[in-house]
């Protein structure tokens, strides 16, 4: 596979890092990648911008940061305004909808989905938005297999959770299926 | 699908965790401070499931005071800390250097001096960790790129605190401590634990704590139960009570100094990358090696003859090791995040020092490849 740098942006408290844990997590271990996923560390837990890499990758990973994303996921204004002008040209840009406005564009292709909106309408719980936008990024980039991260779900969260999580996982996969390119 | 339990997603911190947990620690006192707390935190928790004690102390300086004394009774003891914890702690680390008492520091490194750069990389205490505290001694510093690794060094520093009967600093750092990659826990057995040496000399009988057996090793008896005996700081003799008689004083620090420094190819640990025709080297050791390999990896594609030192051992410093290695290069780089500590030692082992170059960064960011390939193309006069 081709190396997948990511950075997950947003603000405290909406999950961006948990979503990232995962993510690398269902690759390393469920898909015998190499995987890597690091933060920055800051007074973010409620507010402020939050911002974590992840590298996935078959070969070996040895410097762990993200310089340039080819995937860029941003869930407030703010850190798509701070990151959108890392992301490696011809990447992938995933936004929010109702908490992102895309200004200038980038040479990448730009994807805004109503990802809150639709956990909210569908499941009103907000804190599956992180899993729904996995979702939406699997669906777009098939860059590991749903069941991957239903596996780590599995051992991460308490039972009467999961099926809330699938929902939205499920909601997202929809949402990210019909934006292939 | 079989539950692969021995599959891990973790931490640097949590690696060094599951290290400490294989080598077979039973106690852990410390106090917590970014990066190193997840050490603390998950000890919190794991020490427990396994009959161990954890205890957070009112401070860094209790803490070791704490440790060393469990380690007396005949406990596998260690603390964890950053910056200003880890100079709190230089006190009480010669205590246990001069009393010769086995126990493990981590010290995740972030940026100092002072409180400095809590959530930032630094490799600014490689020094410190020699000379942090006073007096003539010798220490062991070891340290680790990968949570692989991490778990490796870990268990290593436990065995030599025991073999040597010595502090062990585990010099890990912020990008180390904190980042998350794939660690597969080994089997019991996998990597060997050395056990406390304890004395055969029966109880009601003299025990010695200072008189070293034939091999030179000093066994040693759990305090509080067998043998009555006394432990001090100050110079001392066979028994354990103070003397200053010069002759006493000289083979003490003598023996202090040699018991490490005689064993340096013993205790030194090194990984070596594309080394075999490199014409330029680069010497790196923890998070930035990282860089290091990643940047050789890249320019070997490209043709050019680099290779990778990474260092393990930080001290007693394997001068031998580095000058035979570096012999006949082109030119060596010494990439460290710090104003150049390591780099002073490779000047002083290598037979040609003006050929010693030193990539850093101190901005509390880890040292990319590019920063590292600017320098290299400098030192090749092909420009940044």
């Amino acid at each position: 596979m081709e190396r997948s740098r990511l950075v997950f942006s947003g603000s405290g408290g909406q999950g961006v890092i948990t979503a990232a844990i995962i993510l690398a997590k269902a690759a390393a271990i469920f898909e015998n990648k190499n995987a890597i996923q690091s933060q920055s560390y800051g007074a973010a837990a409620r507010g402020g911008s939050t911002r974590s890499d992840i590298i996935i990758d078959d070969s070996e990973l040895y410097f762990p940061k993200v310089i340039q994303p080819n995937i860029l996921v941003s869930l407030t204004q703010e850190s798509y305004n701070k990151f959108s002008p890392i992301i490696r040209p011809g990447g992938l840009l995933l936004v929010d909808s109702k908490y992102v406005t895309i200004g200038k564009k980038v040479d990448a292709k730009h994807i805004a989905l109503p990802m809150f909106n639709t956990i909210m309408e569908k499941i009103g719980k907000p804190i599956v938005f992180n899993i729904c936008m996995l979702g939406t990024l699997i669906g777009i980039s098939e860059l590991i297999k749903p069941e991957s991260i239903i596996r780590v779900l599995e051992t991460t969260i308490p039972e009467d959770f999961m099926e809330m999580n699938e929902k939205a996982l499920e909601l997202g996969l929809e949402m990210g299926k019909k934006e292939r390119y | 699908m079989k539950n692969k339990n021995n599959i891990r997603f973790v931490q640097g911190n949590e690696a060094c965790v599951e290290g400490a947990i294989y080598a077979g620690i039973d106690f852990f006192a410390g106090y917590p401070i970014t990066p190193s707390t997840e050490i603390a935190e998950h000890l919190a928790s794991r020490l427990p499931q396994k009959g161990g004690k954890f205890i957070q102390m009112e401070d860094e300086i209790a803490s070791m005071g704490a440790v060393i004394g469990a380690s007396l009774t005949g406990k596998k003891a260690m603390t964890a800390t950053s910056g200003p914890g880890f100079s709190l702690k230089q006190e009480a680390l010669g205590y246990a250097c001069m009393a010769e008492i086995p126990c493990v520091i981590a010290n995740v490194q972030r940026g100092g001096p002072s409180t400095g750069n809590p959530t930032h990389v630094s490799q600014g205490d490689v020094n410190q960790a020699r000379w942090g505290t006073h007096g003539d001694h010798a220490i062991i510093a070891l340290t680790a790129s990968n949570h692989q690794d991490v778990f490796k060094v870990t268990v290593e520093a436990f065995n030599m605190a025991e073999t040597y009967r010595t502090p062990v600093i585990l010099l890990l750092d912020e990008v180390i401590g904190h980042m998350r990659e794939k660690l597969v826990i080994p089997e019991q057995g996998d990597i060997p634990v050395v056990e406390r040496l304890r004395t055969s000399v029966k109880k009601g009988v003299d025990y010695h704590p200072y008189l070293p057996r034939e091999d030179g090793r000093l066994p040693m008896s759990d305090f509080g139960s067998e043998h009555r005996y006394n432990v001090t700081g100050l110079f001392h003799d066979m028994w354990g009570f103070p003397n200053n008689n010069p002759q006493v004083v000289s083979e003490l620090l003598r023996h202090l100094v040699d018991k490490i420094e005689s064993n340096v190819n013993e205790i030194s640990m090194y990984k070596e990358y594309w080394m075999d025709d490199a014409e330029y080297i680069l010497i790196s050791y923890g998070s930035s090696a990282r860089s290091a390999i990643h940047m050789a990896k890249n320019r070997r594609s490209r043709g050019v003859k680099i290779g990778v030192l990474e260092l393990q051992t930080l001290w007693p410093f394997p001068a031998d090791m580095v000058r035979e290695k570096c012999a006949g290069a082109k030119a060596i780089i010494v990439v460290e995040m710090n104003m150049g500590q390591v780099v002073t030692q490779v000047k002083n082992a290598v037979d040609n020092p003006d050929n010693v170059f030193l990539a850093n960064r101190v901005d509390g960011e880890l040292i990319t490849p590019s920063n590292i390939k600017s320098l290299l193309r400098m030192i090749q006069g092909k420009g940044v």
